[in-house]
């Protein structure tokens, strides 16, 4: 029982501790960023791989998502003789929910997974010591580079699902449910406020940087060897996904009072 | 001068470091001893401030490091340089990246010279013209010099250097022992050295340590250490399995 105890009292101090960690590193990454120089080459790089290299996993997962959604609405509405509706619900999911949402799951397993094994790989290897005496800090040599990539690259892939996922949407409904084109990208647009396209941005925003803490804070507390590696990256992917889904309660629930 | 007061350090409940008291003397080369594990690496991670203390201080040059801000210890950083147990390249730069990451970094040499210096740095250790090539791409003894060529191309004051001759055959290994005594005699460069390998001991040290039990249980030239009286440090450098070191873990 007193072990019992004792463990507890362990697993919250370990608990607090990843907190304070990982809070540490957003605050002097944030610092990071503004301090010259900057890491142009490096960043590029980032871009191109955390972004541009995304670009078709996305487009798969949210095209398929937007077929998807036409089509499990569709079940419902057709019953109800209300099909033109399926455009409007589409896009206002996509852009509110699943666009934001589903990238940043995506990215977070793609992207997330790859930074804390090859942070992690570069710790257990003492690179990050070699940087460290080397007189390059880690945080601005390693993190904000892929901070700012993420921050920059995930809202734009964010917009780009959302504009698949509403083309995944008509395909079904224009072709399959034979609603007629024009009408359906009027509802489309009729329907949709830019605070729907703007929350959506502003939460891909905040996914940006957990997946970007989370991943590289993993990275940076790796220990014991290819194992130790392999650890780091699948408690990187399960945290973020479980940080991406609360922030995505929690904001959702903050717009949904702001902006009624 | 380096001077090292106090020092402890554990890891879980081990103590590795004890109260260590070391003085080291600018420009000369001491040599560090110690059977594996005995926390020799850890010794040169709390001098160059890459491991913090539990207990004591660390003093370069009149600068306690312990206490200092990471972008403080930078400054202080681009003094040493260090030669890692492992090499630690960056594996995901060239061999040519690596060595002139430093120059690169942190002054504003321009290109041609930066090439001039990491061709120079390469080819002191034996590796000329192979900037090109990745890590991967190289031997463990290979990637060892590259480390050292790493080490020492910003011409820092105070090299630190964990195993340099290990793994490596022993023509390249006399061939470094002498690098480091170059360095040492032509540039007045303060090393501390961590082998293992006796016969480079008492060829490049001016001082020789024996690090046992967290502490440094003897210190003196090489001649003092080869006549020692004292069992432990004899049963290490003759390298005799019996003795009052009996623990074989
Ligand atoms: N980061 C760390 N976390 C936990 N324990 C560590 C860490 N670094 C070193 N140790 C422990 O400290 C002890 C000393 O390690 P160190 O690497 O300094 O040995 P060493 O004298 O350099 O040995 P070798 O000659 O084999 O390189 C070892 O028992 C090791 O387990
Ligand atoms: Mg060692």
């Amino acid at each position: 029982m007193r072990e019992w105890i004792s463990g507890l009292g362990i697993k919250a101090l370990n608990f607090f501790i990843y907190i304070g960690g990982t809070f540490n590193l957003m605050v002097s990454t944030i610092f990071q960023v503004f301090v010259l120089p900057f890491r142009k080459k490096e960043w590029v790089i980032q871009m191109y791989k955390v972004g541009v290299l995304s670009f078709p996993i996305v487009f798969l997962v949210a095209f398929f998502t937007g077929m998807v959604l036409a089509l499990q609405s569709a079940y419902q509405l057709t019953k109800m003789n209300a099909q033109m509706y399926i455009s409007s619900l589409v896009a206002l999911s996509m852009l509110r929910e699943l666009g934001p949402v589903l990238t940043a799951l995506v990215i977070a397993g793609r992207v997330g997974a790859s930074i804390t094994a090859e942070l992690g790989t570069m710790k257990v290897s003492e690179q990050i010591d070699a940087l460290r005496t080397l007189a390059a800090n880690p945080v601005k040599y390693l993190v904000v580079p892929r901070f700012l990539a993420l921050c920059i690259m995930l809202p734009l892939l964010t917009a780009y699902a959302d504009f698949v996922g509403i083309v995944g949407g008509y395909i079904i409904g224009v072709y399959k449910l034979l609603i007629g084109s024009t009408i359906y990208w009027k509802m489309t647009f009729d329907t949709l406020a830019f605070k729907d396209l703007f929350t959506g941005l502003f939460k891909s925003f905040i996914f940006a940087i957990i997946i970007c803490i989370v991943s590289c804070y993993e990275g940076f507390i790796t220990e014991g060897g290819a194992e130790g590696v392999g650890k780091a990256t699948t408690r990187s992917v399960v945290i973020s996904f479980i940080l991406i889904i609360a922030a995505d309660c929690l904001f959702t629930a903050l717009f949904y009072f702001i902006f009624p | 001068m380096i001077e090292i007061i106090n020092l402890s350090k554990s890891f879980n409940n081990a103590k590795v470091l004890d109260n260590l008291n070391l003085v080291i003397n600018s420009g000369e080369v001491i040599v560090i001893i110690g059977r594996s594990g005995c926390g020799k690496s850890v010794l040169l991670k709390h001098i160059i401030g890459l491991m913090s203390p539990d207990l004591g201080q660390v003093i370069v040059d009149g600068s306690e490091i312990t206490m200092l801000e990471e972008h403080e210890m930078d400054k202080i950083r681009l003094s040493f340089g260090m030669l890692f147990q492992g090499a630690a390249l960056f594996d995901s730069m060239t061999v040519g990246e690596n060595v002139g990451f430093t120059l690169r970094e942190h002054t504003s040499t321009p290109e041609n010279q930066v090439r001039d210096r990491v061709a120079n740095s390469l080819e002191l250790v034996g590796l000329k013209g192979i900037e090109k090539l990745m890590p991967s791409e190289l031997s463990g003894g290979m990637k060892k010099r590259v480390g050292l060529a790493r080490a020492i191309c910003n011409n820092p004051k105070i090299i630190l250097y964990d195993e340099p001759t290990t793994g490596l055959d022993p023509i390249m290994a006399d061939a470094i022992n002498d690098l480091i005594i170059d360095l040492n005699s032509k540039l007045h460069v303060t090393s501390i050295v961590v082998t293992h390998d006796m016969v480079s001991a008492y060829k490049i040290a001016d001082r020789i340590a024996m690090l046992y039990k967290g502490r440094i249980v003897a210190i003196g030239t090489p001649d003092e250490i080869k006549n020692t009286k004292d069992a432990t440090v004899k049963q290490f450098i003759t390298g005799a399995a019996k003795g009052p070191i009996t623990d074989l873990e």
